[in-house]
């Protein structure tokens, strides 16, 4: 599904250059559920960002669905954004003053899905995640955890390849977390690829694989039962600088 | 798409409910302006036409002199002949003509015993009335004859009639006019003002006896009512011969209402296209509104702008939906502007009953249109901001 080769993004921050990403190289299996953790700061949401095509690699080739994507066009990204890829934010990045409803059916109107089928379609979503009495309610109406649900159902409801979650239970409590992971889970488990950038062990132990993100560099790889590791690691500081081996890599 | 872009647009203006009226605000007074000072100008100008054409427009009017030529006539090897009552007959001979009435005019005293009342004194003929599309309300004009013998009847405006004679009727009774004894055969329907003249304050006598009177030789103008407007051409060309053969020269101008009309219609057309102008000065200030708005709306929905963009707006459809707002906010301060322009205009009416007001719908559709086309234009550069947005740098400004 998704080959990253010899990554590198390097971001100017008042003459200095920041080496976000260095040389990372990952392959992402279709299905899969990965877990990518690390400190601020490490380069987790650059890694994300790029696989999301919102954001373009300085060098290195990345394929997704084997399409080389790294010279598209920005209207090109847009689209592959549009069919291929779903976001979900830990602040939820809910347009305020629209319905839940409203929110789900957006980037159906940018696709130019007619009116009855985005309606039809939203509504299939929402009551995907357990939100359909609530279609007609905004956001400021809604808990944390129903919003985070809405942005779940706004991100696949053009049925993706590809889920990305950037702290998806940051800013929820234990039970709407789990809640939504659930969810998560569920999705994946019907063959949603999920790439899952998160601080909280309890959401990587979720993930079928882990890799930790120290400046730049992958610096763990391991299964989520492996999360112990990661978290020690972490903890330590061990392995800076220490990069694991690639996948496919001597 | 476009549909839903705008519904989208419409959202967010809904959303900034006084926001949005106070930025419209500017572009409907704006339009305000623009369809009241209009509709003023085209009502006067609706006003004068029916002036000029409640005579009917199958009219010709020739006067002394040539209107285009310099110089001095006669020095320069032209001659100058007087227009006559004889060549207004000439030119009823004319294919097409009905009549031909020779126009005299003078100030005079008209007096009824002690009375006396100063006021324009016409010389003309009975065809008047037909030349006027309106005649005696009471009695009727002398016979018809050789106009250039003249007599001695009058008929009266009905001011003049009503202040000389009072209740009385005046048919039959003798008025002295500019010194002259004439006998009162009729007084005219009242009309009013005609083109800033009171028709119902003169009296008319025959032509020949008002040059007379006058102590004139010559016509201030001869009018000729022909029958089908799709002969102006001819006539007036038959009308330059006839002269011509009996002057040796053109020595007079001939106008047609037709002439007339257009060179009042384009008149007016420059003023009201120049008071339009003036007041569309206020659409810029409205403009300057909308701008400021969505620079301040772009500024503030960043992130929701990074969003468009993850969710896959492509840059054109984020600077799309920016655009249908700026046009929605300025297309909603045109219909409010409509509102208030008829509104003034209905108040306008009211305060000042005789103002001439005319809103046809073109003016309507124009500000409507007009502030659409300010809004997109205001739009263009607050929208260009948020279609150069980094998605990520959006996103971030939550």
């Amino acid at each position: 599904m998704i080959r990253l080769v010899d990554i590198c993004r390097t971001y100017d921050l008042g003459g200095n250059p920041v080496r976000a990403l260095v040389d990372v190289t990952e392959e992402i299996a279709s299905g899969e559920h990965l877990a990518i953790m690390g400190p601020s700061g490490s380069g987790k949401s650059t890694l994300l960002h790029v696989l999301g095509c919102l954001d373009r690699p300085d060098a290195g080739r990345y394929e997704l669905d084997g399409r080389d994507v790294s010279a598209l066009d920005d209207d090109a990204l847009s689209l592959l954004r549009r069919h291929t890829i779903g976001f979900v934010f830990q602040s939820f990045h809910l347009v305020p003053r629209l319905t839940a409803r409203e929110n789900v059916e957006l980037p159906m109107v940018f696709a130019g899905v007619p009116a009855a089928e985005r309606r039809e379609r939203a509504m299939a979503k929402l009551r995907a995640v357990g939100l359909e009495p609530r279609a007609s309610h905004r956001p400021d109406q809604l808990s944390g955890g129903e919003r985070q649900r809405v942005a779940l159902a706004r991100a696949t409801v053009l049925e993706p390849k590809l889920l990305l979650a950037d702290e998806p239970t940051g800013n929820l409590d234990g039970a709407s977390g789990r809640h939504v992971l659930e969810i998560l889970s569920r999705m994946n488990a019907d063959g949603l690829t999920l790439v899952v950038v998160t601080h909280d062990p309890a959401v990587a132990r979720r993930a079928r694989r882990l890799i930790v993100l120290r400046d730049g560099h992958v610096v763990f790889r391991g299964s989520g039962e492996q999360i112990h590791e990661a978290v020690e690691l972490l903890s330590t500081g061990d392995g800076e600088g220490d990069a694991a081996p690639a996948p496919g890599r001597p | 798409m476009a549909g839903e872009l705008l519904r989208l647009a419409l959202g967010a203006v809904r959303a900034h409910r006084l926001r949005s009226f106070l930025s419209a605000l500017g572009i409907a007074i704006g339009v305000a302006a623009v369809i009241l000072l209009t509709s003023i100008g085209e009502g006067t100008r609706l006003y004068v036409v029916s002036q000029f054409t409640q005579f009917g427009t199958n009219i010709i009017a020739i006067n002394p002199g040539r209107s285009k030529t310099m110089g001095i006539p006669g020095v320069l090897g032209g001659s100058t002949r007087k227009l006559t009552i004889d060549d207004a007959e000439a030119l009823t001979r004319i294919r097409g003509v009905e009549v031909v009435v020779p126009v005299t005019m003078g100030l005079g005293a008209v007096e009824l015993g002690g009375r006396s009342r100063s006021v324009t004194i016409l010389g003309a003929t009975p065809d008047l009335p037909v030349l006027w599309r309106f005649g005696a309300r009471q009695g009727s004009f002398w016979p018809r004859g050789d106009p250039r013998q003249g007599g001695a009847s009058a008929v009266l405006g009905p001011k003049l009639a009503r202040e000389l004679f009072g209740e009385r009727s005046p048919l039959g009774a003798v008025v002295r006019i500019a010194g002259g004894r004439f006998r009162v055969v009729g007084v005219m329907q009242p009309k009013g003002q005609m083109m800033g003249f009171d028709v119902d304050d003169i009296a008319i006598v025959p032509v020949a006896s008002a040059l007379r009177l006058f102590n004139q030789d010559e016509l201030m103008e001869i009018d000729l009512v022909y029958a089908n407007a799709r002969d102006t051409a001819r006539v007036e060309a038959e009308v330059k011969r006839v002269l011509i053969e009996r002057h040796g020269d053109e020595d007079f101008t001939v106008t047609t209402q037709e002439a007339m009309l257009d060179v009042f219609g384009n008149v007016m057309d420059v003023l009201t296209t120049a008071v339009g102008a003036i007041a569309s000065i206020s659409l810029l200030v409205g403009a300057t509104g909308i701008l400021t708005m969505m620079w301040i709306a772009v500024g503030e929905r960043t992130s929701e702008i990074g969003l468009l963009r993850a969710v896959g707006a492509t840059a054109a459809q984020v600077q799309a939906v920016f655009l249908a707002e700026a046009a929605a906010l300025a297309t909603l301060g045109g219909v409010l502007g409509i509102a208030i322009g008829l509104g003034g205009g209905l108040l306008l009416r009211l305060v000042v009953p005789g103002l001439p007001l005319e809103t046809p719908l073109r003016f309507v559709l124009a500000g409507l249109a007009v502030s659409a086309a300010t809004g997109l234009v205001a739009g263009v550069g607050p929208a260009r901001r948020a279609a150069a947005l980094d998605p990520i740098d959006a996103l971030r400004a939550e």
